[in-house]
């Protein structure tokens, strides 16, 4: 496959040195000069001395035949800009951004882009798997109200697993929107049985966080 | 009419001012710089000391941020930044994410710009506003040239006579 790197910092280069160890055909674009020359010395001519988010480099680099382009700079918005331009002008089928603050995955996803991977997000998901109350994120607040969306991931002995939604013990307010079983969404009214490992989104004042966090942790 | 200007530099600055002064709800918003040099200067210094609205210190393509700087009610949103990509963040944020009617981001970069407009972002791009604002000068295009710049110098005529707002003091 033919992937074009956009940005070679430590991620863009090691990122490229993996694609091109498994086989692939791979073009990185990377403004720095200096940079650009260390990766070329490291991996051969791959590079490209150029900005990624300017449409000209990305035609040249041919984003137009590439099977995937990944954003991998430090800049959210650069890498949000790389991946819209790909997208739009070279008709790239896949864009893969990387999200360097947590809060933009949401963000780039209501842009148009599918697919971001955050370093942050990732060590957090480790983490959270090794703490008791681990599995409970509040993802976005909902604008124009004082309400926010939560995820939570039903976790074994707690309250909720095996029960129904209709008897988990929510805030006023607090609502259950659906059910991710598996990777796929379920409707969820109150007779839905829960199962561990579900990840219950729950729509609820933002006020009454810490008592949705009860409800479903005990 | 409710308005947030993210970005200010001399263009955001003047643009508050102005918008200020003929009675809108204006708040402006400014990152936060943490390289020594920039911290040296006024985050606002280009404001005008009449300035009656909202300073807000922060990234502008940040959500709560801007919710801060009352996007929730604004009806427009400009974004003026250095940064072509942050503008462009900024702007669709604001319009897809929060539905600000009127958004208009600054993008020096000709190719992006157009590219953002065939998107529906409303896009300008200095280079070629001021690339032809300078050729009509340069033939005394009296259409294009005379009417612009007949206003663009009575703006900064007023201006001369606006004392400069004392900077604010970096933290």
């Amino acid at each position: 496959m033919y992937f074009v790197v956009a940005g070679a910092g430590e991620i863009g280069f090691h990122l490229s040195q993996a694609l091109l160890e498994a086989g692939h055909e791979v073009t990185v674009i990377e403004a720095d000069r200096r940079r650009a020359n260390f990766v070329q010395e490291k991996l051969g001519s791959i590079v490209m001395n150029a900005p990624a988010d300017e449409g000209r480099a990305q035609m040249e680099a041919g984003c137009s035949r590439a099977d995937a382009l990944i954003a991998v700079t430090g800049d959210d918005a650069k890498n949000l800009v790389i991946c819209q331009l790909a997208k739009i002008r070279c008709g790239t089928p896949r864009v893969i951004a990387r999200v360097n603050n947590p809060k933009n995955e949401i963000v780039f996803k209501t842009l148009g882009i599918d697919e971001t991977i955050s370093s942050t997000r990732v060590l957090m998901n480790v983490i959270e798997q090794e703490l008791p109350s681990g599995g409970f994120m509040p993802l976005m607040s909902l604008a124009g109200s004082a309400n926010e969306l939560i995820e939570a991931e039903i976790a074994i002995g707690t309250p909720p697993a095996g029960k129904t939604v209709g008897s988990l013990r929510l805030p006023s307010g607090a609502l259950v929107g659906g059910i991710i079983r598996k990777g796929k969404l379920l409707h969820a009214d109150d007779d839905t049985k829960l199962e561990v490992g579900d990840r219950v989104m729950v729509f609820s004042p933002t006020a009454s966080e810490s008592e949705v966090r009860k409800a479903l942790f005990g | 009419m409710n308005v947030v200007i993210v970005g200010c530099g001399r263009v955001g600055g003047f643009l508050a001012g102005l918008l200020d002064s003929e009675g809108h709800r204006v708040s402006v918003v400014d990152i936060a710089s943490t390289t020594p040099a920039r911290a040296e200067r006024a985050w606002f210094q280009h404001l005008p000391s009449s300035f009656k609205g909202e300073t807000i210190l922060g990234d502008g393509t940040d959500l709560e941020v801007l919710r801060q700087a009352g996007i929730e009610r604004a009806d427009s949103l400009l974004a003026l930044t250095e940064g072509d990509n942050r503008n462009l963040m900024a702007a669709q944020i604001a319009q897809k994410i929060f539905g600000v009617k009127q958004v208009i981001a600054k993008v020096n970069d000709p190719v992006r710009a157009q590219t953002y407009r065939e998107m529906g972002i409303n896009t300008f791009s200095r280079t070629t506003i001021l690339g032809t604002l300078l050729q009509a000068m340069l033939q005394e295009d009296r259409e294009v040239g005379e009417v612009l710049m007949r206003k663009a110098l009575a703006h900064e005529a007023e201006m001369v006579h606006e004392p400069v707002k004392t900077p604010v003091k970096a933290r």
